[in-house]
């Protein structure tokens, strides 16, 4: 038997490609508490970043983190649900302060503690209702190994542009499971900064221009005045009730993601000529959809996929490609479908289906079922 | 020393109640700032959720207004960011605050983070209506509160005294001039902490009418003192400027053996943690893909480390893995009783391929190919694992058994492992009369 030289491979799981990613990217500073399944992320950061801090706990890993972004460097930190319900006010704080960060939530079985060591895709009606008010959390899901790598460094990249906390959604298995990782795949690595204000006139912390993302100065700074408030705020950053002022100032949060989320949006479309049926998948069960779709294009049915990874805020552009299709099916790995509520709220649509369950990866005969059913 | 022109706060009225401590605090921490000739631009002042919090307006210093409790944990992370004891953190924090914060006091004091927290105590919660918070002291009434604490509230500058790290902590009575005492605060290297006393005039004094402040007190048991005062290392942020990558070219595996392998294949090991399942998983997988294969590994547990099963799914194929689960396997390698309660569900799905099993075990019923071999007798628990890897290597020839050692042979597992014993082991037939099963003679 002759011997086929394949092209050389990595033996990595996603944890390793995030993080290294993240310290290519230029991330300063890792903050972890421990948490099954977030842990690989915590040591291999420990290995590789700039700065390590293992916080006392959750509360105060966003807390600590946030200390950093006010002083312009780009914190990390990763965890899970019951770890980042501790966080949820603190990254509320983040919001409104508009500090830049990267929150990589590891998604497990709950509710509670649930299974610790059991996957899952259950937090996204959670990320969806996170901001008090109405506002979008932006959340990014990998749905490979080269998400893993290449969506890493653009969801810093989104928290630096829009000055604001990113969640990027894995779960268990995208973060421990090991895989053969082909070496070319790893594209190269932009360093990303933080531009800092270099106006001759006086720094004002939440001024905008037409971006609607004010101009950054670090806490320190030698010449300006620099102010960071958690409370509705003036454009000077100081605290008002409900003036005019102040509530545009809260309205532009939203107004930003909506306004710049052509830059950071990110989807696989395979659209297929001639089908009727749309499948929709993200995170751990869109490599069941894409096994799915393959063998049921083998089987010379005609299907088309989406994957979004730019999950929140939702993107025109998905409502575009839907509008395509006759029959929808939305599967993901929780109780309820709660992507597809998110799109289609709890009234759905008679056109949608969903293929949901917990405990275990949606195989992808459960998906060629409910796609070919009637 | 009288005060310059304002260097830290601006002309306008305080925000606070007519005799109120805020106000003093206030003016006294400008006073201490002058004393010690710092630029308000090397000041960087955090503050709490409580009436003290709506200072942020009046200072001219850099202002980071957080939430409630939360002030030490940021002013932590500013702090350890700066990572510059040039640059002065003080935090502005009411006795509400630190109780819900208490963690991040005792925290941010235990390793010596370079701030100053300034406690403003006025025994109650002044902005939400007077309710007690844990420093009210026995006695002390308030409106939610009208019979008065039943207990003695925290001392706090003993608490973060006990604590070792802090550099400075006093108590202090919030009247007149305490400039030079918070300008001893502000000087320390590390952390420092100062506990002002006050009383809320709109809900402290009310409910309490006539007590005066040195009467609460005296009556507290709380000592006005100095409790710390010494020369601490202050916490330094290591900011490394070499790594080496978690991974490079030079860890890549070439392809160096042949695999006639034509469809995916799917293995599971089921077997007790602790026994090698993870490693036996490992080896097989890094040989497959030294044969040319593309491979995944997925890990299952449970919860504790070293207990109850230990599981995994190995896919090992010629095109790229999309699904990384294994809901039916080809072969299942089953090595401790752990091992056969997690595999139960899966061996009663499966259609075909076959299951190696411990003949310590009965195999449940199963349309796979059930094969006893006593791998923990011939093997031991601890090599159970990689006996069955090596079995089912043989069984299947999916590569050459020259890959599997290859690997195996870089790890340290193989420098204490008789290799010769094992496949003497493996080749030695086996028969199994103990069980009433359908028996398979190898």
């Amino acid at each position: 038997m002759s011997v086929e030289i394949k092209e050389n491979q990595l033996i990595m799981d996603g944890s390793e490609l995030i993080i290294e990613s993240l310290a290519r990217s230029g991330a300063d500073v890792f903050i972890g508490y421990p948490i099954t399944p977030a842990n690989l992320l915590y040591s291999n950061s420990l290995e590789r970043f700039p700065s390590f801090f293992a916080a006392p706990d959750e509360i105060s890993a966003l807390q600590w983190m946030c200390g950093f972004s006010t002083t312009g460097k780009f914190p990390v930190t990763a965890t899970s649900f019951p770890g980042f319900a501790l966080m949820l006010e603190s990254v509320n704080m983040a919001y409104m302060m508009e500090l830049p960060m990267l929150i990589i939530l590891v998604q497990r079985l709950g509710p509670a503690t649930g299974s610790a060591t059991c996957g899952a895709q259950g937090d996204l009606a959670l990320l969806t209702g996170a901001i008090s008010g109405g506002f979008s959390l932006p959340v990014i899901s990998v749905s490979s190994m080269k998400d893993c790598w290449e969506l890493s460094h653009n969801a810093m990249k989104m928290a630096i542009d829009l000055r604001t906390p990113v969640v990027l959604l894995t779960s268990k298995e995208e973060i421990m499971t090991l895989a053969s990782f082909a070496i070319s795949q790893l594209s190269e690595i932009n360093l990303l900064e933080r531009k800092q204000y270099s106006g001759a006139e006086t720094f004002v912390p939440y001024k905008t221009n037409e971006t609607l993302v004010p101009d950054f100065l670090p806490v320190g700074d030698k010449k300006n005045q620099v102010r960071y408030t958690a409370s509705t705020h003036d454009q000077k950053g100081i605290i008002q009730n409900t003036s005019k002022e102040a509530i545009d100032n809260t309205k532009r949060l939203e107004l930003k993601h909506q306004k710049n989320l052509k830059h950071h949006l990110y989807y696989e479309y395979d659209g297929e000529k001639g089908a009727n049926t749309l499948l929709i998948s993200y995170g751990i069960t869109a490599s069941a959809s894409r096994e799915a779709v393959k063998n049921l294009r083998e089987q010379g049915e005609k299907v088309s996929l989406l994957i979004p990874k730019t999950l929140l805020p939702v993107a025109p552009e998905y409502f575009d490609i839907i509008e395509k299709y006759n029959k929808i099916v939305i599967a993901e790995e929780n109780l309820s479908g709660q992507y597809r509520k998110i799109l289609f709220g709890e009234f759905g649509n008679k056109k949608v289906s969903g293929v949901n369950g917990i405990a275990e990866m949606i195989t992808p005969a459960r998906i060629t079922e409910v796609v070919l059913s009637k | 020393m009288e005060l310059e022109k304002k260097k830290f706060l601006t002309d306008a009225d305080l925000p606070f109640c007519k005799g109120c401590g805020h106000n003093h605090i206030a003016a006294n921490t400008e006073k201490a700032l002058q004393l010690l000739g710092y630029d308000p631009m090397n000041v960087v002042l955090v503050t709490d959720i409580g009436c003290h919090g709506i200072i942020d307006k009046s200072f001219l210093t850099h202002t980071v207004h957080g939430l409630h409790g939360r002030s030490v944990a940021l002013a932590t992370g500013v702090s350890a960011a700066l990572n510059n004891p040039e640059k002065k953190v003080i935090v502005f924090i009411g006795d509400g605050g630190a109780t819900i914060g208490m963690q991040h006091l005792i925290d941010a004091a235990h390793n010596g983070f370079n701030m100053t927290v300034v406690i403003h105590n006025n025994m109650l919660y002044g902005m939400t209506g007077g309710q007690p918070s844990e420093f009210t002291p026995a006695g002390f009434k308030t409106p939610t509160l009208p019979y008065g604490g039943k207990k003695t509230g925290y001392d706090i500058c003993k608490l973060i005294a006990a604590v070792e790290g802090a550099s400075y902590v006093c108590r202090l009575e919030g009247i007149s001039d305490f400039s030079e005492q918070l300008a001893e605060a502000f000087s320390k290297k590390g952390f420092s902490l100062v506990e002002v006393m006050e009383i809320c005039p709109s809900y402290g004094v009310k409910s309490n009418p006539g007590m005066k402040l040195s009467k609460v007190i005296e009556n507290a048991g709380l000592i006005i003192n100095k409790f710390v005062d010494r020369e601490v290392d202050n916490y330094k942020t290591e900011v490394k400027t070499e790594f080496r990558s978690l991974f490079s070219e030079s860890d890549a595996i070439q392809t160096k053996f042949p695999s006639k392998l034509e469809k995916p294949f799917r293995l599971m090991l089921c077997g007790s943690a602790g026994e090698g399942v993870q490693a036996a998983a490992e080896f097989i997988l890094k040989a497959g893909i030294t044969s040319g294969l593309n491979g995944t590994k997925k890990g299952s547990y449970p919860v504790t480390d070293g207990v109850g099963f230990s599981a995994a799914e190995i896919i090992l194929s010629s095109e790229e893995i999309l699904y990384t689960g294994s809901p039916n396997p080809d072969v299942i390698c089953v090595t401790s009783s752990d091992g056969l309660e997690y595999a139960r569900k899966t061996l009663a799905n499966m259609k075909g391929g076959k299951l190696f099993i411990d003949s310590s075990l009965k195999a449940p019923d199963t349309k796979a190919e059930v094969i006893y071999f006593p791998f923990r007798e011939r093997g031991g628990a601890k090599n159970s694992s990689i006996y069955s890897i090596f079995y089912f290597l043989t069984k299947t020839q999916l590569f050459p058994m020259d890959s599997l050692l290859s690997v195996f042979n870089e790890n340290k597992i193989a420098k204490k492992f008789d290799q010769d014993k094992m496949f003497q082991a493996l080749n030695e037939p086996f028969v199994d009369g103990l069980t009433d099963n359908k028996k398979v003679i190898v």
